[in-house]
Protein backbone atom coordinates (compact mmCIF):
# COMPACT_ATOMS: atom_id res chain seq x y z
CA UNK A 1 0.00 0.00 0.00
CA UNK A 2 2.66 2.54 0.70
CA UNK A 3 4.20 1.80 -2.43
CA UNK A 4 1.08 2.24 -4.40
CA UNK A 5 0.76 5.30 -2.85
CA UNK A 6 4.42 6.78 -2.66
CA UNK A 7 4.44 6.10 -6.47
CA UNK A 8 1.89 7.68 -7.91
CA UNK A 9 1.20 11.80 -8.04
CA UNK A 10 -2.32 10.91 -6.25
CA UNK A 11 -0.71 8.86 -3.31
CA UNK A 12 2.42 11.13 -2.94
CA UNK A 13 -0.22 14.49 -2.78
CA UNK A 14 -2.10 12.19 -0.14
CA UNK A 15 1.14 12.07 1.93
CA UNK A 16 1.75 15.49 1.51
CA UNK A 17 -2.03 15.97 2.70
CA UNK A 18 -1.68 14.04 5.91
CA UNK A 19 2.00 15.68 6.61
CA UNK A 20 0.29 18.90 5.86
CA UNK A 21 -1.80 18.63 8.15
CA UNK A 22 -0.20 17.25 11.29
CA UNK A 23 2.14 20.79 10.91
CA UNK A 24 -1.35 22.58 10.80
CA UNK A 25 -2.33 21.31 13.72
CA UNK A 26 1.33 21.62 15.35
CA UNK A 27 0.80 25.27 14.41
CA UNK A 28 -2.52 26.25 16.15
CA UNK A 29 -1.22 24.79 19.81
CA UNK A 30 2.06 26.74 19.05
CA UNK A 31 0.01 29.89 18.21
CA UNK A 32 -1.94 29.57 21.53
CA UNK A 33 1.14 28.53 22.92
CA UNK A 34 2.90 31.88 21.94
CA UNK A 35 -0.12 34.23 22.92
CA UNK A 36 0.82 33.52 26.90
CA UNK A 37 3.69 36.39 26.34
CA UNK A 38 0.70 38.72 27.03
CA UNK A 39 0.57 37.20 30.29
CA UNK A 40 4.12 38.70 31.38
CA UNK A 41 7.49 36.32 31.72
CA UNK A 42 6.49 34.20 34.69
CA UNK A 43 3.33 32.85 33.30
CA UNK A 44 5.57 32.21 29.52
CA UNK A 45 8.73 30.71 30.84
CA UNK A 46 6.65 28.53 32.98
CA UNK A 47 4.65 27.10 30.10
CA UNK A 48 7.51 27.00 28.46
CA UNK A 49 9.11 25.12 31.00
CA UNK A 50 6.12 22.57 31.55
CA UNK A 51 6.22 21.73 27.84
CA UNK A 52 9.35 19.80 29.02
CA UNK A 53 7.33 17.84 31.79
CA UNK A 54 3.86 16.81 29.73
CA UNK A 55 3.08 13.19 30.09
CA UNK A 56 5.32 12.75 33.76
CA UNK A 57 5.72 10.81 35.05
CA UNK A 58 4.71 8.33 32.71
CA UNK A 59 6.76 10.35 30.29
CA UNK A 60 10.41 11.05 31.35
CA UNK A 61 11.54 14.97 31.38
CA UNK A 62 11.30 16.02 27.55
CA UNK A 63 10.07 12.96 26.21
CA UNK A 64 7.09 14.03 25.02
CA UNK A 65 8.53 16.91 23.74
CA UNK A 66 11.33 14.89 21.84
CA UNK A 67 8.15 12.97 20.14
CA UNK A 68 6.74 15.86 18.59
CA UNK A 69 9.87 17.24 17.12
CA UNK A 70 10.61 13.86 16.03
CA UNK A 71 7.05 13.39 14.28
CA UNK A 72 7.31 17.20 13.32
CA UNK A 73 10.82 16.62 11.27
CA UNK A 74 9.39 13.51 9.78
CA UNK A 75 6.33 15.34 8.76
CA UNK A 76 8.67 18.21 7.06
CA UNK A 77 10.71 16.00 5.27
CA UNK A 78 8.24 14.10 4.14
CA UNK A 79 5.86 16.94 2.83
CA UNK A 80 8.77 18.43 1.23
CA UNK A 81 10.19 15.65 -0.54
CA UNK A 82 6.94 14.87 -1.70
CA UNK A 83 6.80 18.40 -2.87
CA UNK A 84 9.87 18.54 -4.42
CA UNK A 85 9.37 15.69 -7.02
CA UNK A 86 5.44 16.64 -7.98
CA UNK A 87 6.59 19.80 -8.86
CA UNK A 88 9.58 18.41 -10.69
CA UNK A 89 7.19 16.44 -12.61
CA UNK A 90 4.68 19.32 -13.16
CA UNK A 91 7.14 21.16 -14.93
CA UNK A 92 8.14 18.46 -16.94
CA UNK A 93 4.73 17.71 -18.16
CA UNK A 94 4.15 21.16 -19.45
CA UNK A 95 7.59 22.72 -21.11
CA UNK A 96 6.30 24.67 -23.78
CA UNK A 97 4.55 27.15 -22.37
CA UNK A 98 1.33 29.41 -24.33
CA UNK A 99 2.76 32.54 -26.38
CA UNK A 100 -0.67 34.43 -24.67
CA UNK A 101 0.26 34.12 -21.58
CA UNK A 102 -2.35 35.05 -18.53
CA UNK A 103 -2.39 34.18 -14.82
CA UNK A 104 -3.60 30.45 -13.89
CA UNK A 105 -5.34 29.87 -10.86
CA UNK A 106 -5.58 32.07 -7.82
CA UNK A 107 -2.49 34.13 -5.40
CA UNK A 108 -2.28 31.63 -3.38
CA UNK A 109 -2.56 28.49 -5.39
CA UNK A 110 0.28 30.51 -7.48
CA UNK A 111 2.84 31.01 -4.74
CA UNK A 112 2.49 27.40 -2.87
CA UNK A 113 5.86 26.41 -4.15
CA UNK A 114 7.60 29.42 -3.74
CA UNK A 115 5.86 30.02 -0.18
CA UNK A 116 6.99 26.39 0.71
CA UNK A 117 10.33 26.95 0.39
CA UNK A 118 10.28 30.52 2.22
CA UNK A 119 8.84 28.80 5.28
CA UNK A 120 11.36 25.99 5.43
CA UNK A 121 14.13 28.66 4.75
CA UNK A 122 11.95 30.45 7.96
CA UNK A 123 11.81 27.08 10.04
CA UNK A 124 15.49 27.11 9.55
CA UNK A 125 16.16 30.53 10.69
CA UNK A 126 13.25 30.13 13.58
CA UNK A 127 14.98 27.19 14.89
CA UNK A 128 18.68 28.43 15.33
CA UNK A 129 17.52 31.83 16.47
CA UNK A 130 14.95 30.75 18.94
CA UNK A 131 15.15 27.05 20.25
CA UNK A 132 19.09 26.32 19.67
CA UNK A 133 19.94 29.81 19.83
CA UNK A 134 22.61 29.49 17.26
CA UNK A 135 22.64 32.73 15.35
CA UNK A 136 20.95 34.29 18.40
CA UNK A 137 23.60 37.26 20.32
CA UNK A 138 23.13 36.81 24.00
CA UNK A 139 20.81 34.00 23.65
CA UNK A 140 19.87 32.84 27.32
CA UNK A 141 18.48 29.06 27.06
CA UNK A 142 15.72 28.76 29.68
CA UNK A 143 14.67 32.31 29.09
CA UNK A 144 12.36 32.12 26.40
CA UNK A 145 10.16 35.24 27.27
CA UNK A 146 13.82 37.45 27.14
CA UNK A 147 15.19 35.81 24.08
CA UNK A 148 11.84 36.32 22.31
CA UNK A 149 11.56 40.05 23.06
CA UNK A 150 15.37 40.23 21.98
CA UNK A 151 14.27 38.75 18.58
CA UNK A 152 11.28 41.33 17.65
CA UNK A 153 13.60 44.36 18.86
CA UNK A 154 15.44 43.72 15.69
CA UNK A 155 14.44 45.26 12.46
CA UNK A 156 16.10 42.02 10.79
CA UNK A 157 14.02 39.42 13.34
CA UNK A 158 10.55 41.28 12.76
CA UNK A 159 11.02 41.26 9.21
CA UNK A 160 11.73 37.98 8.30
CA UNK A 161 8.82 36.81 10.79
CA UNK A 162 6.63 38.84 9.34
CA UNK A 163 7.39 38.22 5.80
CA UNK A 164 7.01 34.20 6.91
CA UNK A 165 3.72 34.62 8.73
CA UNK A 166 2.17 36.14 5.69
CA UNK A 167 4.14 33.42 3.46
CA UNK A 168 2.11 31.03 6.29
CA UNK A 169 -1.38 32.38 5.20
CA UNK A 170 -1.05 32.27 2.06
CA UNK A 171 0.27 28.27 2.09
CA UNK A 172 -2.30 27.26 4.73
CA UNK A 173 -5.30 29.18 2.79
CA UNK A 174 -4.77 26.69 -0.39
CA UNK A 175 -3.02 24.19 1.31
CA UNK A 176 -5.93 23.51 4.05
CA UNK A 177 -8.73 23.14 1.34
CA UNK A 178 -6.37 20.98 -1.21
CA UNK A 179 -5.58 18.58 1.62
CA UNK A 180 -9.67 18.31 2.19
CA UNK A 181 -9.86 17.69 -1.89
CA UNK A 182 -6.76 15.46 -1.84
CA UNK A 183 -7.88 12.91 1.02
CA UNK A 184 -11.39 12.77 -0.77
CA UNK A 185 -13.04 15.19 2.04
CA UNK A 186 -14.75 17.58 -0.59
CA UNK A 187 -17.68 17.91 -1.99
CA UNK A 188 -20.41 20.10 -3.38
CA UNK A 189 -22.41 20.36 -0.40
CA UNK A 190 -19.24 20.61 1.99
CA UNK A 191 -17.11 23.77 -0.10
CA UNK A 192 -18.22 26.21 1.55
CA UNK A 193 -17.50 25.14 4.70
CA UNK A 194 -14.22 23.79 3.88
CA UNK A 195 -12.94 27.00 2.07
CA UNK A 196 -14.19 29.50 5.07
CA UNK A 197 -12.38 27.09 7.32
CA UNK A 198 -9.21 27.36 5.19
CA UNK A 199 -9.94 31.14 5.43
CA UNK A 200 -10.54 31.30 8.67
CA UNK A 201 -7.19 28.86 9.91
CA UNK A 202 -5.39 31.15 7.76
CA UNK A 203 -6.28 34.15 9.20
CA UNK A 204 -6.45 33.13 12.77
CA UNK A 205 -3.10 31.25 12.42
CA UNK A 206 -1.42 34.93 10.89
CA UNK A 207 -2.93 37.11 13.37
CA UNK A 208 -1.80 35.21 16.01
CA UNK A 209 1.83 34.79 15.46
CA UNK A 210 1.82 38.70 13.88
CA UNK A 211 0.32 39.57 17.55
CA UNK A 212 3.91 38.60 19.35
CA UNK A 213 6.05 40.96 17.14
CA UNK A 214 3.37 43.68 17.14
CA UNK A 215 3.25 43.37 20.77
CA UNK A 216 6.60 43.66 21.66
CA UNK A 217 7.39 46.53 18.91
CA UNK A 218 3.97 48.27 20.72
CA UNK A 219 5.69 47.75 23.60
CA UNK A 220 2.96 45.67 25.21
CA UNK A 221 5.52 43.03 25.71
CA UNK A 222 8.95 43.86 26.74
CA UNK B 1 -15.49 41.04 -39.29
CA UNK B 2 -11.70 41.49 -40.35
CA UNK B 3 -9.90 39.91 -38.11
CA UNK B 4 -5.55 39.77 -37.33
CA UNK B 5 -5.22 35.26 -36.94
CA UNK B 6 -1.63 34.64 -35.04
CA UNK B 7 -1.45 31.28 -35.06
CA UNK B 8 1.16 28.22 -34.15
CA UNK B 9 2.74 26.61 -37.66
CA UNK B 10 5.27 24.11 -37.45
CA UNK B 11 5.10 21.68 -39.81
CA UNK B 12 6.24 17.99 -38.06
CA UNK B 13 6.61 16.62 -34.89
CA UNK B 14 10.51 17.53 -34.83
CA UNK B 15 10.19 21.03 -36.28
CA UNK B 16 10.20 23.95 -34.52
CA UNK B 17 7.11 26.16 -34.65
CA UNK B 18 6.64 29.58 -34.43
CA UNK B 19 3.53 32.41 -34.21
CA UNK B 20 2.14 33.20 -37.95
CA UNK B 21 0.44 36.21 -38.37
CA UNK B 22 -2.65 35.98 -41.10
CA UNK B 23 -5.15 38.71 -42.11
CA UNK B 24 -8.82 37.69 -42.49
CA UNK B 25 -11.82 39.28 -43.70
CA UNK B 26 -15.63 38.98 -44.53
CA UNK B 27 -16.44 37.12 -41.71
CA UNK B 28 -19.17 37.13 -40.36
CA UNK B 29 -20.35 36.86 -36.38
CA UNK B 30 -22.71 33.50 -37.27
CA UNK B 31 -19.64 31.50 -38.10
CA UNK B 32 -18.27 28.96 -36.09
CA UNK B 33 -14.22 29.52 -34.96
CA UNK B 34 -13.45 26.79 -37.08
CA UNK B 35 -15.55 28.15 -40.24
CA UNK B 36 -13.44 31.24 -40.15
CA UNK B 37 -10.37 29.11 -39.78
CA UNK B 38 -11.83 27.13 -42.88
CA UNK B 39 -12.16 30.57 -44.31
CA UNK B 40 -8.83 31.20 -43.45
CA UNK B 41 -7.28 28.10 -45.36
CA UNK B 42 -9.55 28.34 -48.53
CA UNK B 43 -6.95 31.75 -48.86
CA UNK B 44 -4.10 29.83 -48.28
CA UNK B 45 -4.91 27.34 -50.51
CA UNK B 46 -5.24 29.92 -53.43
CA UNK B 47 -2.39 31.60 -52.39
CA UNK B 48 -0.56 27.92 -52.81
CA UNK B 49 0.26 28.12 -49.42
CA UNK B 50 0.14 25.14 -47.03
CA UNK B 51 -3.29 25.18 -44.58
CA UNK B 52 -3.26 25.59 -41.30
CA UNK B 53 -3.70 21.70 -39.52
CA UNK B 54 -6.49 21.55 -36.74
CA UNK B 55 -8.45 18.89 -35.67
CA UNK B 56 -11.94 18.69 -36.33
CA UNK B 57 -15.03 15.95 -36.64
CA UNK B 58 -18.37 16.34 -35.69
CA UNK B 59 -18.53 20.46 -35.19
CA UNK B 60 -21.83 19.46 -33.19
CA UNK B 61 -19.81 19.95 -29.53
CA UNK B 62 -20.02 15.94 -29.06
CA UNK B 63 -16.97 14.88 -30.09
CA UNK B 64 -14.12 16.15 -28.60
CA UNK B 65 -11.87 16.30 -31.64
CA UNK B 66 -11.54 20.30 -31.63
CA UNK B 67 -8.60 21.03 -30.01
CA UNK B 68 -7.35 25.03 -29.57
CA UNK B 69 -5.92 27.11 -27.33
CA UNK B 70 -7.78 31.13 -28.18
CA UNK B 71 -6.15 34.31 -26.34
CA UNK B 72 -4.84 31.24 -23.79
CA UNK B 73 -8.04 29.74 -22.79
CA UNK B 74 -8.90 26.34 -24.00
CA UNK B 75 -11.78 26.45 -26.63
CA UNK B 76 -11.68 29.97 -26.30
CA UNK B 77 -13.61 32.88 -24.38
CA UNK B 78 -17.32 30.87 -23.54
CA UNK B 79 -17.85 27.49 -22.09
CA UNK B 80 -17.66 25.00 -24.73
CA UNK B 81 -15.98 23.21 -27.73
CA UNK B 82 -14.20 25.83 -29.99
CA UNK B 83 -16.80 24.09 -32.71
CA UNK B 84 -19.24 25.74 -31.21
CA UNK B 85 -17.68 29.19 -30.29
CA UNK B 86 -19.12 31.64 -32.37
CA UNK B 87 -17.16 34.56 -33.67
CA UNK B 88 -19.67 36.79 -32.22
CA UNK B 89 -17.78 35.85 -28.98
CA UNK B 90 -15.35 38.44 -30.85
CA UNK B 91 -15.15 41.94 -31.75
CA UNK B 92 -14.10 43.23 -35.38
CA UNK B 93 -10.90 43.73 -35.42
CA UNK B 94 -9.82 41.74 -32.63
CA UNK B 95 -6.35 39.72 -32.83
CA UNK B 96 -6.84 36.26 -31.97
CA UNK B 97 -4.04 34.41 -30.57
CA UNK B 98 -4.52 30.42 -31.70
CA UNK B 99 -2.23 27.59 -29.99
CA UNK B 100 -2.48 23.92 -29.90
CA UNK B 101 -2.92 21.98 -26.24
CA UNK B 102 0.19 22.19 -24.62
CA UNK B 103 1.66 19.04 -22.67
CA UNK B 104 4.52 16.93 -22.52
CA UNK B 105 1.90 14.29 -23.18
CA UNK B 106 0.04 16.04 -26.08
CA UNK B 107 2.89 16.17 -28.78
CA UNK B 108 2.21 18.55 -31.80
CA UNK B 109 1.50 16.39 -34.91
CA UNK B 110 1.30 19.80 -36.85
CA UNK B 111 0.61 23.15 -36.56
CA UNK B 112 -2.62 23.20 -34.16
CA UNK B 113 -3.13 19.18 -34.33
CA UNK B 114 -1.72 17.16 -30.64
CA UNK B 115 -1.52 13.86 -30.60
CA UNK B 116 -3.90 12.62 -27.52
CA UNK B 117 -3.56 8.63 -27.47
CA UNK B 118 -2.35 9.35 -24.11
CA UNK B 119 -5.73 9.46 -23.30
CA UNK B 120 -6.72 6.28 -25.53
CA UNK B 121 -4.12 4.35 -23.41
CA UNK B 122 -5.76 5.63 -20.23
CA UNK B 123 -8.94 4.28 -21.22
CA UNK B 124 -7.35 1.00 -22.08
CA UNK B 125 -5.89 0.61 -18.46
CA UNK B 126 -9.03 0.40 -17.13
CA UNK B 127 -11.94 2.21 -18.53
CA UNK B 128 -14.68 -0.20 -18.72
CA UNK B 129 -16.37 -3.11 -17.73
CA UNK B 130 -15.58 -6.36 -17.66
CA UNK B 131 -19.00 -8.11 -18.26
CA UNK B 132 -20.19 -9.39 -21.30
CA UNK B 133 -22.39 -7.25 -22.85
CA UNK B 134 -24.23 -7.75 -25.95
CA UNK B 135 -27.98 -6.80 -26.41
CA UNK B 136 -29.43 -4.13 -24.37
CA UNK B 137 -30.49 -5.73 -20.82
CA UNK B 138 -33.91 -5.67 -19.06
CA UNK B 139 -33.79 -1.92 -17.70
CA UNK B 140 -34.81 -3.27 -14.04
CA UNK B 141 -33.03 -6.33 -13.86
CA UNK B 142 -29.88 -3.93 -11.75
CA UNK B 143 -31.56 -0.91 -10.01
CA UNK B 144 -29.33 1.79 -10.07
CA UNK B 145 -30.51 4.79 -7.62
CA UNK B 146 -31.12 8.35 -8.70
CA UNK B 147 -28.37 10.24 -7.49
CA UNK B 148 -26.18 7.59 -8.33
CA UNK B 149 -27.34 7.41 -12.16
CA UNK B 150 -27.06 11.12 -12.27
CA UNK B 151 -23.55 11.42 -11.12
CA UNK B 152 -22.34 8.51 -13.63
CA UNK B 153 -24.06 10.63 -16.43
CA UNK B 154 -22.66 13.75 -15.28
CA UNK B 155 -19.31 11.83 -15.30
CA UNK B 156 -20.15 10.05 -18.61
CA UNK B 157 -20.13 13.59 -20.31
CA UNK B 158 -16.62 14.00 -20.85
CA UNK B 159 -15.55 13.93 -24.80
CA UNK B 160 -11.84 13.47 -23.84
CA UNK B 161 -11.09 16.55 -25.67
CA UNK B 162 -8.14 17.28 -23.21
CA UNK B 163 -8.98 20.96 -22.12
CA UNK B 164 -8.93 19.77 -19.49
CA UNK B 165 -5.02 19.34 -19.32
CA UNK B 166 -4.67 22.14 -21.86
CA UNK B 167 -5.47 24.94 -19.09
CA UNK B 168 -3.74 22.73 -16.27
CA UNK B 169 -0.39 24.92 -15.12
CA UNK B 170 0.81 21.48 -14.53
CA UNK B 171 -0.39 19.57 -17.70
CA UNK B 172 -2.16 16.82 -15.79
CA UNK B 173 -5.03 14.79 -16.71
CA UNK B 174 -6.73 14.19 -13.18
CA UNK B 175 -10.22 15.46 -14.66
CA UNK B 176 -10.46 13.34 -17.48
CA UNK B 177 -9.28 10.63 -15.43
CA UNK B 178 -11.68 10.79 -12.87
CA UNK B 179 -14.38 11.84 -15.41
CA UNK B 180 -14.08 8.36 -16.58
CA UNK B 181 -13.07 6.48 -13.11
CA UNK B 182 -16.35 8.02 -11.42
CA UNK B 183 -18.61 7.19 -14.14
CA UNK B 184 -18.04 3.77 -14.24
CA UNK B 185 -17.10 3.50 -10.36
CA UNK B 186 -20.60 4.53 -9.23
CA UNK B 187 -22.71 2.15 -11.13
CA UNK B 188 -23.62 -1.36 -10.36
CA UNK B 189 -21.88 -2.66 -13.53
CA UNK B 190 -18.48 -0.61 -13.04
CA UNK B 191 -18.41 -2.00 -9.55
CA UNK B 192 -15.94 -5.52 -9.56
CA UNK B 193 -13.71 -3.39 -11.06
CA UNK B 194 -13.66 -0.35 -9.02
CA UNK B 195 -10.63 -1.21 -7.29
CA UNK B 196 -8.61 -2.00 -10.07
CA UNK B 197 -9.89 0.32 -12.27
CA UNK B 198 -8.59 3.58 -10.60
CA UNK B 199 -5.00 2.38 -9.51
CA UNK B 200 -4.35 1.13 -13.04
CA UNK B 201 -5.85 4.17 -14.48
CA UNK B 202 -3.87 6.67 -12.35
CA UNK B 203 -0.98 4.39 -12.91
CA UNK B 204 -1.10 4.87 -16.76
CA UNK B 205 -2.25 8.64 -16.19
CA UNK B 206 1.16 8.80 -14.38
CA UNK B 207 3.03 7.04 -16.88
CA UNK B 208 2.10 8.90 -19.77
CA UNK B 209 3.97 12.08 -18.29
CA UNK B 210 0.86 14.05 -17.25
CA UNK B 211 1.87 16.04 -14.13
CA UNK B 212 0.13 16.16 -10.80
CA UNK B 213 -2.95 18.38 -9.69
CA UNK B 214 -2.34 20.93 -7.53
CA UNK B 215 -6.25 21.90 -7.04
CA UNK B 216 -5.41 24.90 -9.31
CA UNK B 217 -9.16 24.80 -10.56
CA UNK B 218 -8.47 25.75 -13.95
CA UNK B 219 -9.54 22.57 -16.01
CA UNK B 220 -12.89 22.27 -14.78
CA UNK B 221 -13.09 25.93 -16.19
CA UNK B 222 -11.92 25.06 -19.11
CA UNK B 223 -14.56 21.50 -19.82
CA UNK B 224 -16.65 22.08 -21.97
CA UNK B 225 -19.00 19.53 -20.42
CA UNK B 226 -18.75 20.87 -16.86
CA UNK B 227 -17.54 18.25 -15.65
CA UNK B 228 -16.95 19.01 -11.62
CA UNK B 229 -13.78 20.05 -9.46
CA UNK B 230 -15.17 17.66 -7.50
CA UNK B 231 -14.87 14.79 -9.63
CA UNK B 232 -11.20 14.61 -8.89
CA UNK B 233 -11.56 14.62 -5.17
CA UNK B 234 -14.01 11.35 -5.22
CA UNK B 235 -10.99 9.96 -7.53
CA UNK B 236 -8.88 10.72 -4.49
CA UNK B 237 -10.84 9.27 -2.02
CA UNK B 238 -11.56 6.54 -4.53
CA UNK B 239 -7.52 5.95 -5.03
CA UNK B 240 -6.88 6.04 -1.21
CA UNK B 241 -9.34 3.13 -0.56
CA UNK B 242 -8.03 1.32 -3.32
CA UNK B 243 -4.24 1.34 -2.72
CA UNK B 244 -5.50 0.45 1.07
CA UNK B 245 -7.60 -2.29 -0.24
CA UNK B 246 -4.99 -3.23 -2.90
CA UNK B 247 -3.72 -7.40 -2.51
Amino acid sequence: MTRTLWHSTVGKKAVMAVSGLIMLAYLVVHMFGNLKIFFGPDTFDAYAHWLRTIGEPFMHYEWTLWVVRVVLVAAVVAHATAAYQLSRRDLRARPDRYVHRRPRASYATRTMRWGGVILGLFLVWHLLDLTTGTVHAGFRPGHPYENVVATFSTWYGNAVYLLAMLALGLHVRHGFWSAAQTLGAGSRTRDRLLVTLANLLALVLTLGFIAVPVGVMTGLVS
Amino acid sequence: MRLTLRVWRQKNAGADGAMSTYEVDGISPDMSFLEMLDTLNEELILKGEDPVAFDHDCREGICGACSLVINGDAHGPERTTTCQLHMRSFEDGDTIDVEPWRAAAFPVVKDLVVDRSAFDRIIQAGGYITAPTGSAPEAHATPVPKPDADAAFEHAECIGCGACVAACPNGAAMLFTSAKVNHLGVLPQGAPERESRVLDMVAQMDAEGFGGCTLAGECATACPKGIPLFSITRMNREFVRAARKAR
